[in-house]
C-alpha cells in the first residue's frame, strides 16, 4: 500500500491568463482508490488531460511507476499503463462495442502490415486473443450481451461501462475515471462503487474525478481537493471532509 | 442453409471470373481502343483503392495522390528507356518505383500530420503540384527527366522475353498488347483488394477506424496515430508507385501533364463517389468514372451527327458536364456513395442531422 505509483511535482498549466493548474504536487500510492474532487472549473480534468499527455504542463511533472512520464506523448502514457475514461464520454460511436474493447488492446499487441496481409499463424492467433480478451471484459463490465450492438446505441450507464472495459484492455496499473457517476440514478451508482471495488481488488490503483461526495467519501482510500487549480487539501476522507478550506470551497463561504 | 450460401458465392466468384476472363475479347469486338479503355478502368481501380486506404481507412484527405503515381511512372520511365540507357527488369524496377513513392509518401506526411481535413487537403494539393512542376523543370542544368517532352520509348512490361507489347499466340489464341496488360492490372487489382481486405479486418485496420472515429480517444487507448498516420500514407503511396510504373510501361510514354491536378481529383472522386473506405464501392466508382466518360465520348458524337446531322456540343465539353452534373446528384441523394460501408453511411447520416 505504500509504494508510490504517480507523483504529481509542482504541476502547472495556464490557458492565456487562466491559472487552470498552479503547482499541484500530490501521490498516489499503489492499490489505492484515489479521489479528485473540487468545484467545477478547479482544474480536475486539466490534471487528467496534463498527465495522459493530452496536455503539455507549463510547468512541473509527473512520475509514474519510478520514471518520468513524458509531455506530449499520450500513446506512452497508456503504454505505461495509464488508461483513462473521459467526463463527456468518448467511445468510438460506429463501431460495436466488442470493437471498441478490442481496440484498447492495440496497445498491448504488435500484429503489423505483414503480419495481416499474409495472414500468419501468430497473427490469426494473437487477433483471436484479442478477441476472447475483449470478450471477457464485456462479461467483466455485464454488457456481454450488448458486445454485437454500435457504441452509441447502448444507454448512458453501458456506455461509461463499455469506456471502462475499452480502458482496462490495455492492462492499465492506474485508471484514471474522469467522473464516472455523473447522470447516474442511485442504483447504477452503487453498481459502478462495486465494480470500482473490484477493479481494485484486482490490483489496479484508481484514481477518479467525482462530484458526488458520498461516492468519494465512502469508496477513497484518500481525496486530494482542488480550487481554482491549486491544491487545497491532501488526506483520508474523514479529515478532508471535516477541513474548513473545503467547507468553504464548496460552499462559497 | 449456409452450404446454399456458400455454393451460391463460390457460383458468385466463379462467374464474375469468367466474365473478368472473357471481357477483354468481348471488348476487342469493338476495337483494340475499348481494350485500352478497360485497361485503364483498372489501372484507375488499382490506383483508387491504394488512395482508399488513406482516404476511406485512415481518414485522411489526400488531393495529392497523383505524385505518388508520377514518382513511380518516372522511375520507371527513367530506368527502362533509351533516355539513360538503362532496360531494367520489372523485378528491379517496380520495387524501386514503390520504395520511392512510399518515401515521397512519408516526406509528405511527416510534416502534415497535425493538420486535418481541409488544410491536410490544401498541403496535399500543393505537394502534387509541385511534384509535376519538379518533373516539368528537371531538364536542366541536367536533363533528369527531360522537362515537358516527356520521356519516350519506355519499355513494355516484360518477365524474361515475354513481352506486353505487340501480340502474341498462346495455345492458339492471339492476344493483343492491351489484352495482355489487362490479365496483368486483373491480377495486381485481386492481389491489391485482398491487402486492402485483410488490412481492414486487422488491428492495424481497427486502429485506423478508431482514428478517423475519435482522435483523441484513439490517442488515449495508446494508439500511437502518428505512426498509423504514416503508414497508411506510406502504403498508400506505394501502390500508386505501382500503379504508376505500370501505366508508364504500357503508354511508352510520360510526360508531366498525364500528373495534373484534375486527376488527383478524378481518383479522389472515384473513391468517394463509389464509398470511402468500402472496397466494393470504390471498385464501383473507379470503374464507372473511368469508362463513362469514355462512353460517353464514343456515344454522344455518332448519336448527335445521326440525329441533327452535325455536332451540336462537342462531345469532350459534354463529358466534363455530365461528369459535374453526376457528381453533384451523388453528393446531393447519396452522400455516403453509391455504395457505401454500413459504417460510413452511419457516420455521414450521423454528421448530418
Amino acid at each position: 500500500m505504500s509504494r508510490v505509483l504517480l507523483e504529481a511535482k509542482g504541476v502547472a498549466k495556464h490557458f492565456g491568463g487562466v491559472k487552470a493548474l498552479r503547482d499541484v504536487s500530490l501521490s498516489i500510492r499503489q492499490g489505492e482508490i484515489y479521489g479528485l474532487i473540487g468545484p467545477n472549473g478547479a482544474g480536475k480534468t486539466t490534471f487528467f488531460n496534463c498527465m495522459t499527455g493530452l496536455y503539455v504542463p507549463d510547468g512541473g511533472g509527473f512520475t509514474f511507476d519510478g520514471a518520468p512520464l513524458h509531455a506530449d506523448a499520450p500513446h506512452q502514457a497508456a503504454r505505461r499503463g495509464i488508461a483513462r475514461t473521459f467526463q463527456n464520454i468518448r467511445l468510438f460511436g460506429n463501431m460495436t462495442a466488442l470493437e471498441n474493447v478490442m481496440i484498447g488492446r492495440h496497445v498491448r499487441t504488435g500484429a503489423g502490415v505483414l503480419g495481416a496481409i499474409f495472414q500468419t499463424a501468430a497473427t490469426r492467433a494473437e487477433e483471436a486473443a484479442i478477441r476472447q480478451r475483449a470478450i471477457e471484459l464485456l462479461h467483466y463490465v455485464r454488457i456481454e450481451d450488448r458486445a454485437g450492438d454500435l457504441a452509441k446505441n447502448l444507454s448512458y450507464g453501458d456506455q461509461r461501462r463499455l469506456e471502462i472495459a475499452r480502458a482496462l484492455a490495455t492492462e492499465p496499473k492506474l485508471l484514471c475515471l474522469d467522473e464516472p457517476a455523473a447522470g447516474m440514478n442511485a442504483t447504477e451508482t452503487a453498481e459502478l462503487r462495486e465494480l470500482i471495488e473490484g477493479i481494485r481488488s484486482d490490483g489496479t490503483t484508481i484514481l477518479f474525478i467525482e462530484h458526488d461526495v458520498k461516492l468519494v467519501m465512502g469508496l477513497c482510500d484518500r481525496v486530494a481537493v482542488l480550487d481554482y487549480g491549486a491544491l487545497v487539501i491532501e488526506d483520508v476522507p474523514a479529515v478532508v471532509q471535516k477541513d474548513q478550506r473545503v467547507i468553504e470551497a464548496y460552499l462559497g463561504a | 442453409m449456409k452450404n446454399g450460401r456458400f455454393f451460391r458465392s463460390t457460383a458468385g466468384v466463379m462467374a464474375g471470373a469468367v466474365l473478368l476472363l472473357v471481357l477483354p475479347f468481348v471488348a476487342a469486338m469493338g476495337g483494340q481502343a475499348w481494350v485500352r479503355i478497360l485497361d485503364f478502368a483498372i489501372l484507375y481501380v488499382f490506383l483508387a483503392l491504394g488512395l482508399n486506404i488513406v482516404v476511406g481507412f485512415a481518414g485522411l484527405l489526400d488531393l495529392g495522390y497523383i505524385a505518388f503515381y508520377a514518382v513511380g511512372a518516372y522511375t520507371w520511365a527513367l530506368l527502362a528507356s533509351p533516355h539513360f540507357g538503362l532496360h531494367l527488369p520489372i523485378w528491379v524496377i517496380l520495387p524501386i518505383g514503390a520504395g520511392l513513392a512510399c518515401i515521397a509518401g512519408v516526406l509528405l506526411g511527416s510534416p502534415t500530420l497535425k493538420l486535418r481535413g481541409d488544410y491536410l487537403a490544401i498541403v496535399t494539393l500543393g505537394f502534387g503540384e509541385i511534384v509535376r512542376i519538379f518533373m516539368n523543370n528537371l531538364n536542366a542544368p541536367i536533363n533528369i527527366t527531360n522537362g515537358p517532352q516527356g520521356i519516350t520509348l519506355i519499355d513494355p512490361v516484360a518477365f524474361g522475353s515475354f513481352k506486353f507489347s505487340g501480340t502474341t499466340e498462346i495455345f492458339g489464341l492471339a492476344l493483343t498488347g492491351p489484352q495482355k496488360y489487362y490479365y496483368l492490372l486483373i491480377a495486381l487489382c485481386v492481389l491489391v483488394v485482398i491487402i486492402n481486405l485483410r488490412l481492414q479486418h486487422s488491428r492495424i485496420g481497427r486502429a485506423w477506424q478508431a482514428i478517423r472515429e475519435d482522435e483523441v480517444a484513439a490517442k488515449a487507448v495508446g494508439i500511437n496515430t502518428r505512426n498509423l498516420k504514416l503508414l497508411a500514407f506510406a502504403m498508400g503511396a506505394s501502390f500508386g508507385g505501382v500503379a504508376g510504373g505500370v501505366f508508364s510501361a504500357m503508354q511508352g510514354f510520360v510526360s508531366p501533364e498525364s500528373f495534373s491536378l484534375i486527376e488527383s481529383i478524378m481518383v479522389l472522386a472515384m473513391v468517394v463517389l463509389g464509398g470511402m473506405g468500402h472496397i466494393p464501392g470504390v471498385i464501383l466508382g473507379a470503374v464507372l468514372l473511368s469508362i463513362l466518360p469514355e462512353a460517353l465520348r464514343y456515344g454522344v458524337g455518332p448519336i448527335q451527327t445521326a440525329l441533327f446531322g452535325r455536332l451540336l456540343v462537342d462531345p469532350e465539353s459534354l463529358r466534363m458536364l455530365v461528369f459535374g452534373l453526376a457528381l453533384v446528384l451523388v453528393m446531393r441523394f447519396r452522400p455516403a456513395g453509391l455504395w457505401p460501408s454500413p459504417e460510413r453511411r452511419r457516420e455521414l447520416e450521423e454528421a448530418g442531422q
